[in-house]
């Protein structure tokens, strides 16, 4: 038996013949698992969603109540059959909700791992690797030149700044989803006790995350502050609004992005970055490697990233590896996130998304 | 090193000058001697390694990674350090070694010979993080590259003594600095209120000179010609020459460029001409019976690595000069220039050697007859070398000489800028303050067949109302978009046309016009005329033409990517 009888790669996303479903399918199907809920991930319209619980709540913020069919929530561990074919959830350790889908079928184990980070999070399950024939994994950071360094020492970085410049606002691009909560754990854990103000786009996202329990202090809203107040403050907005006319009504802000992608300076500058914060929530080149070689596969396919290196090294190390070219994903998750902006209708936030920034971290 | 790597890490972004001297100077209140004197070493360039060649780079990072994986990331990075310092995997055992320290790095690159360096070069890598990494790659290849002048590091050491009770100007730092050396512990210990302020021990040291701001035509209101005295201003290399002796009574000459460079070396015969006790303030030009010539000619002295008899024969230099900051001893820089003007056509009457001479005043009564004058410098004074007058220099007589470029004292009135009117082509998204607004401008003129060529690009010229008139403009116009730059609108009939004023024209094969502007600048909006009136190309080959100077390589043309400061 062929790894390709139990699944393959289609224009719609991967794809299991044996078991009739896709896996994070980037256009509706009848029937799909969904590892987590960014939006190149997680799509609205499919006729039934396999998912974590958050990850289903996720969607149902993001996208209304009715954007599948029906759901089925399944909890880490625990084995659903669909057609005859096993599938299991396991955590990714990427943002809350994210989990690793292990396809099981006549004996043989493909893992999809969708995006995942084994590095520590206080805002998710942390990433377990699991033992399988064929490993999926994404190459976002796949190249030697990204070892994210440890983030305490990145959100450090803030906090002097904050401390040097304590009358300007510090304005800190972030994923609305996971990114955000996962700063501003991190400015916790640090021991910054001062309000964490927000951008509208993140207001329902966070406090999501209050209510499954992770900690995140006090936090404001930025349409409900004086312009006076945020000095010396943290603001966290979308990647998107930091170029955006809203972002004027700050006076002389220290902008700030936190993502992997900040390892490269060139990037960083392009992007008018003027305090780089390199926090990730993919693996880096060594983690890739570590997590690929826990999960003793024979055979590795990458779906999206700097497929090129990761798969020459895995060729090297003795695998079987492919890229399998799959399109849509690792896109500007923030484009979403700036349509969703909840504050000062006809502040002129024209299609703001498209400029700049085009990365997902 | 590691936190002069981060110092250097924050410098890179930060766009603002305030923000810039705040990081700075926290730098040094943190760190301790001779550690962070070490770091104003580098920040001023004060230091100069065996330069470590991408070469060497290449090769130790080759003899650690896959060849394929290397190729991929460096292509992905772009840059051979920064590519070389993330990729550097750190061996176990180096993890336990301290990272090294910035004068530690410093003096073994110092002491060590040429066949050690690629072994001292690894094993410090090894010690260091990502950021140490590349701050080491960027230090030792001399390419720190940060946005950081030296003046910009002296202002941030001045701030240290905020809060003391003797607070020190940045230009007393300039001041005291020419007889320093690292690691400036003394001057540390001055600003910091611990010690005496330095003296220096050179008989011939630089003196920071003293420039101008371009005047503006609203700036002449202000002024009242009475309080102003005018000379030519030349378009040659600005020059300190001083001469002094030391305790034994032994003369030393030295010329210094305006940075304070000591070019001495390159003058061999200007110095052995000079007999005055002094520093004189003037410009080095070359003259042939009697003619100042222009620079173009002394750009041919200058690009000469060895200095021979024939060149110095061929290109005999001169100085000309315009101002006297020291005589036997007496600092006359708190005197007023009338008063240092008239010491300084004494001691040029007294010297005998030759190659002295003054820079000549133009009397006017009124800023209109300035104009006349510098409309036609051969009519009012400069004669035969009116080809190298490019504009006067006004000096307020009661002035004293200051160091850097305050604002008010001195000006120059350049040649009037030539100006065309363009349409905006293009706008790009500004960095820092200004990273939401389309802050830099790609501007086009219509060629023969009716399509518009980029000619430029200018960031700079409007106010910050025009800045935000230009960006709403962009956004509502907007037909296209490539990352951060927007296409806008450009007929005929729909654009927004821009008075772009610049200083010259060359030729160019960098852009599909053929040509490149000098120094362009915003100087108007026409929101009043239509695009289709824009200025032709024809028009700015004309002018190329009247401007094109005889000898292929003229100074126009190398400057045109990269504008030069003024001399």
């Amino acid at each position: 038996m062929r790894p390709e009888d139990l699944l393959i790669s289609t224009p719609q996303g991967l794809y299991s013949p044996a078991g009739d479903f896709h896996v994070d399918p980037t256009r509706p199907v009848p029937r799909a698992v969904i590892t987590h809920g960014h939006s190149d991930h997680a799509r609205a319209g499919h006729g039934a969603v396999l998912a974590s619980r958050e990850t289903l709540d996720i969607m149902a913020i993001r996208y209304g109540a009715d954007f599948t069919r029906q759901r089925q929530p399944a909890a880490f561990g625990e084995r659903v059959e669909v057609n005859g074919v096993g599938i299991t959830l396991h955590p990714a350790g990427h943002i809350l909700g994210s989990a690793q889908v292990a396809i099981d079928w006549k004996g043989m184990r493909i893992v999809a791992s969708g995006d995942y980070k084994p590095g520590a999070d206080p805002t998710c399950v942390p990433f377990e690797p699991m033992r399988c024939d064929v490993f999926i994994s994404e190459a976002t950071f796949g190249l030697p030149v990204f070892r994210h360094p440890d983030p305490a020492q990145e959100t450090a970085k803030l906090l002097s700044s904050l401390e040097l410049f304590p009358e300007r606002a510090h304005l800190v691009g972030a994923y609305p989803l996971g990114k955000a909560q996962r700063v501003m754990a991190l400015l916790r854990a640090a021991g910054h006790d001062r309000p964490i103000y927000l951008h509208g786009a993140m207001e329902k996202l966070t406090a999501y995350y209050a209510r499954e329990g992770i900690a995140l202090g006090e936090v404001r809203l930025t349409r409900d502050a004086k312009p006076a107040e945020l000095a010396g403050n943290v603001i966290i907005c979308p990647p998107g609004a930091m170029t955006d006319i809203w972002s004027r009504r700050f006076p002389d802000p220290v902008t700030a992005f936190a993502s992997g992608w900040m390892r490269i300076r060139a990037r960083a500058r392009q992007n008018g970055v003027e305090l780089p914060l390199i926090i990730s929530d993919h693996a880096d080149w060594d983690d890739l490697q570590h997590a690929i070689l826990a999960t003793g596969c024979q055979e590795l396919w990458v779906t999206h990233g700097q497929e090129d290196a990761l798969v020459h090294w895995a060729l090297l190390a003795g695998m079987r590896a492919r890229p399998l070219h799959l399109v849509g994903y690792g896109e500007e998750e923030a484009e979403a996130a700036t349509a969703t902006e909840g504050e000062a209708p006809g502040s002129g936030a024209t299609g703001s998304g498209a400029t700049g920034s085009g990365v997902e971290a | 090193m590691n936190r002069f790597a981060a110092l250097l890490d924050r410098l890179v972004y930060e766009p603002r000058r305030n923000g810039k001297i705040r990081l700075i100077a926290d730098y040094f209140r943190h760190v301790p001697d001779p550690e962070r004197g070490w770091a104003l070493a580098a920040l001023t360039g004060a230091l100069s390694f065996r330069n470590a060649k991408p070469g060497l780079i290449r090769q130790l990072i080759a003899e650690r990674t896959d060849p394929v994986l290397f190729a991929l990331s460096y292509d992905y990075v772009g840059d051979l350090s920064e590519t070389a310092a993330l990729m550097w995997s750190t061996p176990p055992h180096g993890r336990n070694e301290e990272p090294p320290t910035l004068s530690a790095v410093i003096d073994a690159f110092a002491t060590l010979g040429r066949g050690e360096l690629p072994a001292l070069l690894a094993g410090l890598m090894d010690r260091l993080d990502e950021t140490g990494r590349w701050a080491l790659l960027k230090l030792i290849t001399g390419s720190l590259r940060i946005g950081v002048s030296a003046r910009l590091a002296k202002t941030a050491v001045a701030a240290l003594s905020e809060g003391t009770p003797q607070e020190v100007t940045p230009d007393a730092v300039e001041l005291v600095w020419p007889g320093l050396s690292p690691p400036y512990e003394a001057l540390f210990a001055w600003v910091e209120g611990r010690g005496a302020k330095p003296e220096t021990a050179d008989p011939a040291p630089f003196r920071p000179v003293m420039l101008a701001h371009g005047i503006e035509d609203a700036d002449f209101a202000a002024l009242n010609p009475a309080s102003y005295r005018a000379e030519w201003k030349w378009d040659g290399i600005r020059v300190q020459a001083v001469r002094g002796h030391d305790p034994a009574g032994h003369v030393v000459t030295r010329l210094y460029s305006r940075t304070g460079e000591d070019i001495s070396g390159a003058f061999p015969d200007l110095a052995d001409a000079l007999a005055f006790d002094g520093v004189v303030d003037g410009e080095l030009l070359v003259l042939r019976e009697g003619r100042v010539q222009s620079f173009n000619v002394l750009q041919q002295r200058l690009n000469r690595k060895s200095v021979t008899p024939k060149l110095i024969a061929e290109f005999p230099a001169h100085i000309r000069a315009y101002d006297l900051l020291v005589e036997a001893g007496e600092d006359l820089r708190d005197q007023p220039f009338d008063t240092r003007r008239s010491r300084l056509e004494q001691l040029v009457s007294r010297h005998d050697g030759g190659r002295l001479d003054l820079s000549p005043m133009i009397a006017f009564s009124s800023w209109e007859k300035l104009a006349e004058a510098r409309a036609d410098p051969a009519a009012h004074g400069a004669g035969g070398d009116a080809e190298a007058v490019e504009g006067v220099m006004l000096k307020r007589a009661d002035s004293a000489y200051l160091p850097g470029r305050p604002k008010g004292p001195w000006w120059k009135w350049k040649h009037d800028p030539h100006s065309i009117d363009a349409v905006l082509m293009y706008a790009q998204r500004g960095h820092g303050k200004r990273s939401s607004f389309y802050s830099d401008y790609t501007f086009g003129v219509w060629t023969s067949e009716g399509e518009l060529v980029p000619v430029g690009k200018a960031y700079f010229g409007f106010t910050d109302a025009e800045l935000a008139e230009i960006d709403r403009f962009v956004r509502r116009n907007t037909v296209n978009r490539f990352g951060p730059v927007r296409e806008v609108v450009h007929t005929l009939s729909e654009g927004l046309v821009l008075e772009v004023a610049f200083e010259g024209l060359a030729r160019s094969t960098r852009h599909r016009s053929g040509l490149a502007m000098r120094f362009p600048r915003i100087a108007r909006l026409r929101w009043d005329k239509p695009p289709a009136e824009a200025d032709r190309l024809e028009t700015l080959e004309r002018l190329l033409k009247a401007e094109a100077p005889s000898p292929p390589e003229a100074r126009s043309a190398n400057s045109a990517s990269s504008p030069q400061p003024e001399p």
